[in-house]
């Protein structure tokens, strides 16, 4: 068994990405979609909706959800699952702020490639 | 020999401190305090009515000269503790007295943060954090000039209605979008912030602070975007900071604060600390209530009681200023397994929003009522299931504390002179009469008999309840389909009530019409950002985090979350310059479609979308703008070549319709617009199953509307017949500018026409000449606003955020 290492990342200040909106961080994983929720939280999800491919950094954010933008699914930003009828579920990243820095940890994502 | 105990710093928390050891344990010290301020113990929290002369100091004393002889307490005014010895346990103050200790709290506070801009250390910058502070700051006052308040959370919002009673002219400076977003979410955040304008302050959010102007005292502020604001006072409140200096030159651990373990111990086993200056469970403490909390561990522990322990517990705030009610508490943050209640009371100014989490209360946040805010608190602090009376919690323990009621038991439970309707002044018994008296049956009916419900609307849903309460079964209320799950209300009342309550923002009118969410939702929010568009032009400021991406980003994603872009060409006319600009765009950003659209242009698909801002700056280099064909707005006009070149054209047809492109472009809609003009009734660019179409013939041009060939195909609709191109171009407008007050969110022209009828239409925009050329003035007077090409202001730099990354981490880990 390995223990993965959380490694934090700083990919940016929080007041970058517009209140109710998104940013992308590019990973080489693939694309990383950073949220900002009205709240002020932030969440972080692979950037491919589970239904079509569809860019979740694009979608309408409204509360904590987001709204994809090819076919409306609506994805929980905390947990990264459909809401709704619809199932399905995208990896989320944890973030942190601190300091009004984001800071993420991509590791979950590479835990894929190691299972 | 009674043990000594020496104190650093006297504020509120080593003040409580020794209160409770003085009653549980009276005697067993020789109590020593040094205090950098020259004075006794007085409550800080009670600096904003000072400041705004609601008290004076005397009121907000706590321990007064008294107090100290009574306990036998040393205390040394104006001495500032300039080092430990922990070895020799022995302190030295600033005036130059040595004592010992065997016990020792340090109590230092916080110190305020200054932003270190130029002009920061100018004579007329203060901070906000003592009676120093408050009394210079009345001094300044007596000037009644301007003040600026750099900061808009409690300390400095408080400071800024104080110094606003004290006759100064004050705007608060706030660098996030909304005031006090710690403490309060954004909806709560813009009702304050309308409140504190309402006192006369001027608020600027999202302002950056460049410097402060003035040779040797304050001139003024400059504002990064280059504002500046006259200012012969500058105060500063934008956060504190623990003051653990002396903690650290002593070698303890320090990190934010001085590090302490759950019994206040520092990492010297005889020396506590107490209040801002401690960090326990890794978090520093500002507010009141955990700090009094530490205070009493430390009393236990002194007095002897190893088992005491600080745990922190939820906090909560309420704002100072006279006239505005504010409480928050807890955790409000959205999130999985949470829930909100939200209760809006537009009449009387009232928004309240409970989180649940697992059927008990996370967190709260009241505007305009906080009666209740201390039963919530309770509720919160102690974590009680709230299952049993979750339907009726928010409307507080008079309501809810008894058993579950239903709502429609609390209407049928409610006396006949309550009254329901507050504009109409109607009472329950007056509508209940009618209902049954006159045998109505419909909302409607007995919103025209009783005039209940017939002007703000927001008591409709108790009308509702008490029409089924009174008919039962017999009542059928879903007449109306509400806009969202975020609403009751419809299209149509939404877009009445947005007039008749002149709501000009979303926040304002989610709070105005009661809405159930905090923030809407994908549904209910473009189509809001729209009716307030259309409703309010040069006046609303378009939100584009509520509008559907490719509205935001004047593109069109396509299924691989590429873009496509479609420049204008109008009328379908085009150039050799333009196409040659088009094939140099596709070749520079190997982009990998290019395609001739139905209506008569060309389509470069697969455009990334980072490269958007280059492609339309190449573009608009060679004249061309934003074709909209991404928009809920003016398409296309398709055109055939009419008298220019056919031998059957009977008008320009081309020309016009170019003319008819250039006035109509840019202009929002409920759902996209298109149109056509052919030269002759032989229809070469198939007017008649556009959304307007255009028939010339000998005589002049038949106006035609309400076609489609989408989803449904249909023929259009004759509207009328007209002699001239301008009267064509008034008619056409009027009937757009029509679409675009009546048309719900989405609704193509021929619904709409089919849902208010073609007659109606033709009669207001054919018949009645007057109302027709209103319509068309209404139209341009939003032109106004509305022609200024997107690609280009984007090309300048506008949103640059949505076109480029936050991070690129893709590169260098690839290379790990």
């Amino acid at each position: 068994m390995t223990v993965t290492q959380q490694a934090w990342v700083d990919a940016g200040a929080l007041i970058d990405i517009p209140v109710r909106g998104a940013r992308v961080v590019k990973t080489a994983q693939g694309c990383v979609a950073v949220f900002r929720t009205a709240e002020n939280e932030a969440f972080a999800l692979e950037d491919r909706c589970p239904h079509k491919g569809g860019p979740l950094s694009q979608g309408i954010v409204h509360g904590a959800s987001v709204t994809c933008p090819l076919h409306n699914w609506v994805i929980s930003l905390k947990t990264g699952e459909a809401q709704g009828a619809d199932a399905g579920a995208v990896k989320t990243v944890p973030v942190r702020i601190e300091n009004g820095r984001l800071l993420l940890d991509f590791t979950t994502l590479t835990a894929r490639d190691a299972a | 020999m009674r043990e000594k105990l020496v104190v650093i710093g006297n504020g509120m928390a080593p003040g409580r401190a020794l209160d409770r050891l003085f009653e549980s344990a009276p005697g067993t010290y020789d109590v020593t305090i040094f205090n950098a301020e020259p004075r006794v113990n007085y409550d800080r929290i009670m600096l904003s009515p000072l400041l705004s002369g609601e008290k004076t100091f005397e009121q907000i004393v706590i321990h007064g000269d008294g107090w100290y002889v009574k306990h036998g307490v040393t205390l040394y005014k104006g001495h500032r503790i300039t080092a430990i010895d922990r070895v020799g346990k022995t302190v030295t103050s600033s005036g130059g007295v040595t004592a010992a200790y065997d016990k020792l709290i340090i109590a230092t506070g916080s110190v305020p943060i200054v932003i270190p801009v130029p002009g920061s250390t100018l004579a007329g910058v203060l901070t906000y954090r003592d009676l120093d502070d408050v009394q210079a700051m009345l001094l300044a006052a007596k000037s009644r000039g301007r003040a600026v308040v750099i900061g808009g959370g409690l300390l400095g919002l408080e400071a800024a209605a104080g110094l606003s009673d004290q006759g100064m002219d004050v705007t608060v400076l706030h660098l996030m979008p909304t005031l006090m977003e710690r403490q309060l979410d954004t909806t709560a955040g813009h009702l304050l912030q309308r409140a504190v304008e309402a006192r006369g302050i001027k608020v600027i959010t999202k302002a950056n602070t460049e410097a402060i102007l003035g040779d040797t005292k304050v001139e003024g502020v400059v504002l990064k975007d280059g504002t500046e604001l006259p200012a012969s006072l500058v105060v500063m409140a934008v956060g504190i900071r623990p003051n653990s200096a002396l903690a650290k030159d002593a070698g303890l651990t320090v990190k934010r604060g001085i590090v302490v373990d759950p019994t206040m111990r520092t990492s010297d086993p005889d020396i506590f600390a107490l209040g801002e200056c401690a960090e326990a469970y890794g978090e520093c403490y500002g507010l009141v209530a955990p700090l009094y909390e530490m205070a009493n561990v430390v009393a236990a522990q002194l007095a002897g009681d190893a088992a005491a322990t600080f745990t922190p517990s939820a906090t909560a705030t309420k704002l100072k200023v006279t006239g505005i009610n504010l409480f928050s508490a807890g955790d409000f943050a959205e999130g999985k397994d949470r829930e909100e209640i939200v209760l809006r009371d537009a009449s009387r100014g009232i928004y309240k929003r409970l989180i649940l989490n697992d059927n008990t209360l996370a967190g709260a946040v009241f505007y305009g009522d906080t009666a209740d805010s201390a039963w919530f608190f309770d509720l919160l602090k102690r974590g009680v299931d709230i299952a049993e009376m979750r339907e009726t919690l928010i409307f507080g323990p008079s309501f809810a504390g008894g058993p579950s009621l239903d709502p429609m038991a609390a209407v049928a439970a409610l006396p006949d002179d309550a009254e329901i309707c507050g504009c109409n002044g109607v009472c329950k018994g007056r509508i209940v009469g009618a209902i049954t008296g006159q045998k109505l049956k419909t909302l409607d009916e007995v919103r025209a008999h009783t005039k209940a419900s017939a002007s703000c609307g927001s008591c409709t849903g108790l009308v509702e309840q008490l029409m089924k309460a009174t008919l039962g079964e017999g009542y059928n209320p879903a007449a109306v389909q509400p806009m969202c799950a975020c609403t009751s209300l419809g299209h149509d009342d939404v877009r009445r009530l947005i007039i008749a309550k002149e709501l000009k923002t979303i926040p304002d009118l989610m709070q105005g019409l009661e809405w159930k969410t905090s923030c809407g939702c994908a549904k209910c929010r473009p189509a809001l950002n729209y009716y307030l568009l259309a409703t309010w032009p040069g006046e609303y400021q378009d939100d584009s985090q509520s509008r559907f991406i490719n509205e935001r980003v004047h593109a069109n994603i396509q299924k691989d979350g590429t873009y496509s872009v479609v420049p204008r060409m109008w009328g379908g006319m085009t150039s050799a310059n333009e196409l040659r600009a088009i094939a140099d765009v596709v070749d520079k950003f190997k982009i990998p479609a290019v395609k001739v659209t139905g209506g008569q242009r060309v389509d470069m698909l697969g455009v990334k979308k980072e490269d958007l801002p280059a492609v339309w700056a190449d573009l608009n280099k060679a004249g061309m703008v934003s074709g909209h064909a991404y928009a809920k707005g003016l398409r296309t006009v398709k055109t055939c070549v009419g008298t220019d070149w056919c031998r059957f054209g009977t008008q320009d047809s081309t020309g016009l319709g170019i003319k008819i492109e250039k006035f109509m472009w840019g202009s929002w809609t409920p759902a996209k617009v298109k149109m056509a003009v052919s030269g002759c009734p032989r229809n070469c660019s198939e007017a008649t199953c556009k959304d307007v179409g255009v028939i010339c013939v000998d005589s002049g041009y038949d106006i035609h509307f309400a076609g489609a060939a989408g989803l449904d195909i249909k023929g259009t609709e004759v509207l009328g017949h007209v002699d001239s191109e301008p009267e064509a171009i008034e008619v056409i407008a009027a009937l757009v500018q029509l679409y675009r007050e009546q048309g719900r969110y989405l609704e193509r022209i021929y619904k709409w026409a089919k849902r208010v009828g073609l007659d109606t239409i033709r009669k207001q925009i054919m018949d009645d000449v007057e109302r027709r050329r209103a319509l068309y003035d209404r139209f341009v007077f939003s032109q106004k606003f509305a022609q200024s090409d997107p690609w280009s202001e984007r090309v300048n730099g506008r949103d640059a955020h949505e076109f480029a990354a936050l991070a690129d981490f893709s590169i260098k880990e690839a290379a790990e």
